[in-house]
């Protein structure tokens, strides 16, 4: 099967114009005869439920989360892009699309990116449209900051809390829509398998959490809006629910996969502290703006930081990256610290951190300056680590963030699987091999607000006079019974390990092998050792009480068997990828100063994976890319 | 450190709860309470108990998924904290900790300390929203909003939903949560236009939802993760007045 990307004819800036003016229509008459099912209520979700709701189709949308304003958007801290040039520092539309494009590493699609630029814009209007009360400057106007990988001020806020912000204009939109009815709203409910009549994507199956009930759901077009699966590191920024079940579910029906190794690694969350620990806790990447990262100049050094004179301090990134210095992306300044972590110079109780110091800020700016950018952030580390960061530097350290890889889509954002949608963190589109700051709240809005109303109603356009479809099917019915065999089959091991003693395994294989940095070695070791801790948890996964019930422990071993999978995927996609690009680094590939080395003959593609059955090994289909507006240069930050 | 449980333990709304005693050998104090639960879960699980429900996700103190009454307070004995952001370093070796799901009538539980907070949801249904479709909003700088009034607007808008106002409040008040929405909206241009109508609904719903009445005894700002000012209930009640005055 080859890939059709489907973009548009014609001049990069005129794409999506041209896309909007040629998308088939649907009568209003029509539009309420046509069912749409999302899932996922995060922004992506979110939006493109309640947009699609405005327009007058009838949808269902499905999270497993007590309510829809909880979904993981509302974490994001740092702010969203947009190419408003409000500060005339020279931004445009092209040049975001640049940043994106070489942000990326050169490894995304030039109309996809040059399209989430093109929205950006109007993202801001709606969501201040809808109240999401953004930072303002004294005049009344709105104000704007940077972040990592780009010299312009781009990116809007809302004090450290823009994800929320956004989340709660988006879910309020849904709810507006919920009390119309013409959203019906299913919280806590988890999609556990697609459906597909004759090829096409036509409902799924969900576990109701709160009472264990599976319940089937017909529809003509299924949108999966579930975000990324970096939790498959165990260790991770993400909410403890995040899971790649769904998209993964449908990869097993015939969606491809598409870069699944690609995981960003955060460089400013807090360090691990024990082996009891759930999860690591994001500090906005907005405070690399004020504060300065570095490290002691000796190793293993004794002294408290207040303590380590100015010339005894290692600025790497300064040092390093003169031209961006402490906003270096994501991508090389958690490799610049893992680097300087490894050598010996980490910081703090498990010699694992780098400290970020905002003393000059202080002293340029005053105490309640940075106060009133950063007082939530100052205020979280001091809840987590009982330590005040107006006095001495807080410790960071990297840690696994948000997966560029996701499902396969085409411009469309539709899948493989006709009639199938992945929005947002669930795709793989726009961020290639690492995402820039305030790019991913950016992204599953513009999916939700302005792109799935235009393609799913393109698509939808021919289902008009497709059959009403029952739920009593009998694809409906052969799913719930593979669903229901492979609930029973997790209840029936019996064994003696937890399933979060799987995840935490899976995870620190992970970590070593599929990290920061990859060797072939390592991969092939890892996928070894994956397939033997999948073996592991058939024959000895502990899960108590019954399917018929809320039962969390069922849950979390559903998205672990999952996870299971989706490890080896992700080493296979890293094996083959044998040059270095944003977040995958490849140790045999690097230049002698220790940066990335990128292969563009051989590699300048977008690994999409079919699945060819269990325990057989999954199909590459490449995906070239094909850059007519910018020049694959070497990405250089210094 | 060792530290003595006493949790609810509640199979399903319609069934009695009873507190059981629970010991942990050894807890570390660096440890977040529902790191804590985590670990008494592996321990009942492993023992073939059947393991707390407890609800959580972000783990980082802004999703408002988690909450439980810590020895009778909502999140835990430190003001404006979720309980994902509580240590056990705030307790002392051999302590006693009573852990209880959040209270109130229109939070019925669902199991063990997982409480059906969807009545908040129905709130925010009845108008804590700003009647805009999606595609042809006005330019964002068309509409300048003071830096002051942002603030204050933000200020109200952090509400992150969690409950603990309700749990706390000795009437199961939602004053605080549907006031904060209310002040939210009403403080800027876009959501003014509906705030006569958005008052009269939202309050309405309230008392549908079976929340007590505000008697201003301010516990709710207290317990307030988000530190929501008591002051919002105020400018719900002003908008109230004057929404029935010219009703």
């Amino acid at each position: 099967m080859e890939l059709n990307a489907k973009i548009p004819p014609g001049p990069l800036k005129d794409k999506w114009s041209f896309y909007k003016d040629h998308a088939r229509l649907v009568n209003p008459a029509n539009r309420k005869k046509l069912e749409v099912i999302v899932v996922g209520t995060g922004l992506a979700g979110s939006a493109a439920a309640a947009s699609l709701a405005e327009m007058g189709y009838k949808v269902k949308s499905f999270c497993f989360q007590d309510s829809a304003r909880r979904a993981h958007s509302v974490a994001a801290q740092g702010g969203v892009n947009a190419a408003k040039n409000y500060k005339n520092d020279g931004d445009s539309v092209y040049r975001m699309f640049y940043d994106t494009i070489k942000g990326g590493d050169f490894r995304s699609r030039e109309a996809n990116v040059y399209r989430l630029a093109e929205c950006s814009a109007q993202l801001i209007d709606q969501a201040v449209a809808q109240g999401v009360p953004f930072g303002r400057e004294y005049g009344g106007y709105l104000n704007n900051r940077s972040f990592g990988g780009v010299q312009v001020s781009r990116t809007f806020y809302a004090r450290g809390q823009t994800g929320q912000q956004l989340l709660l204009g988006a879910y309020q939109a849904l709810m507006r829509q919920a009390a119309a009815k013409t959203v019906t709203l299913y919280t806590r409910h988890e999609m556990l398998d697609l459906v597909l009549v004759d090829g096409k994507a036509r409902g799924i199956i969900v576990r109701n959490l709160d009472t264990g009930e599976i319940e089937r759901h017909s529809a003509n077009t299924v949108i999966l809006a579930t975000g990324g699966f970096g939790k498959i590191y165990y260790l991770s920024t993400l909410a403890m629910g995040c899971n790649a079940s769904a998209i993964w579910r449908a990869h097993k029906k015939g969606a491809f996969m598409a870069c699944p190794s690609w995981t960003q690694v955060h460089p400013t969350s807090l360090p691990q502290s024990g082996d009891y620990q759930s999860k690591l806790t994001l500090m906005s990447e907005s405070l690399r703006n004020d504060g300065r990262i570095w490290v002691p100049l000796k190793p293993e050094e004794k002294r408290k930081p207040n303590d380590i004179p100015e010339d005894e301090r290692d600025y790497y990134l300064e040092r390093r990256y003169p031209a961006f210095g402490n906003l270096a992306p994501r991508d090389i300044s958690s490799r610049a610290a893992k680097e300087r972590i490894d050598a010996g110079f980490g910081v703090g109780p498990q010699l694992n951190a780098v400290y970020l110091d905002f003393s000059k800020a202080i002293k340029e700016q005053g105490k309640e300056k940075i106060k009133e950018k950063y007082g939530n952030l100052f205020a979280m580390y001091r809840k987590i680590t009982d330590t005040d960061a107006y006095s001495e530097p807080m410790m960071i350290s990297p840690a696994a963030h948000f997966s560029m890889g996701g499902l396969w889509v085409d411009y469309e954002l539709m899948t493989t699987i006709p009639g199938l949608f992945a929005l947002g963190e669930a795709n793989f589109a726009d961020h290639g091999a690492n995402r820039l700051g305030a790019n991913s709240l950016l992204q599953a809005c513009v999916d939700g607000y302005f792109v799935a109303p235009y393609t799913v109603s393109n698509y939808l356009a021919g289902e008009i006079h497709a059959e009403k479809l029952d739920a009593d099917a009998q694809e409906f019915i052969d799913a719930e019974v593979r669903v229901r065999a492979h609930l029973g089959k997790l209840l029936a091991i019996n064994g003696t390990k937890t399933a979060d003693h799987y995840h935490k395994t899976l995870g620190k294989l992970l970590y070593d092998y599929c990290g920061l940095s990859r060797s072939r070695e390592g991969l092939v070791y890892a996928i070894k050792e994956i397939k033997k801790l999948r073996e592991d948890f058939y024959e000895h996964l502990k899960v108590p009480g019954t399917e018929e019930e809320m039962n969390g422990e069922l849950e979390k071993a559903g998205r672990i068997s999952d996870y299971l999978e989706v490890a080896e995927l992700m080493c296979q996609d890293a094996l083959t990828r044998e040059e270095s690009c944003g977040a995958h680094f490849r140790e045999e590939y690097q230049t002698p100063e220790g940066e990335a080395l990128r292969n563009d003959e051989a590699f300048c593609f977008v690994s999409a994976w079919q699945w060819q059955g269990e325990d057989k090994e999954e199909r590459l289909v490449p995906e070239p890319l094909h850059f007519e507006n910018v020049e694959l240069t070497v990405r250089s930050y210094k | 450190m060792k530290i003595n449980l006493k949790i609810w333990r509640q199979t399903d709304a319609g069934s009695p709860g009873r507190l059981v005693d629970y010991e942990l050998d050894h807890v570390i104090p660096h440890m977040s309470f529902l790191e804590m639960m985590d670990t008494l879960n592996e321990q009942l699980i492993l023992s073939g108990e059947r393991p707390v429900e407890f609800d959580h996700d972000c783990r980082e103190g802004i999703c408002g998924q988690c909450g439980m009454m810590i020895n009778g307070r909502a999140h835990g004995p430190i003001p404006h904290l979720t309980t994902c952001q509580l240590h056990m370093r705030e307790f002392k070796d051999g302590d006693t900790i009573y852990v209880e799901p959040f209270r109130g009538k229109a939070f019925p539980v669902k199991r063990d300390l997982r409480v059906d907070r969807s009545a908040f949801d129905r709130i925010i249904m009845a108008g804590g929203f700003v009647s805009v479709n999606t595609g042809q909003a006005p330019e964002a700088n068309g509409i300048p909003i003071s830096h002051e009034q942002a603030e204050s607007a933000f200020d109200s808008a952090a509400c992150i939903g969690c409950g603990a106002c309700v749990a706390t409040c000795k009437n199961s008040s939602a004053a605080l949560f549907t006031a904060a929405k209310i002040a939210h909206l009403a403080k800027l241009p876009q959501g003014k236009i509906e705030s006569r109508k958005r008052v009269l609904s939202m309050v309405e719903q309230m008392d549908i939802e079976a929340f007590g009445h505000c008697t201003n005894t301010e516990a709710c700002e207290v317990e307030c993760p988000q530190d929501i000012s008591v002051l919002n209930i105020a400018r719900m009640n002003w908008e109230y007045t004057l929404s029935k005055v010219l009703k």
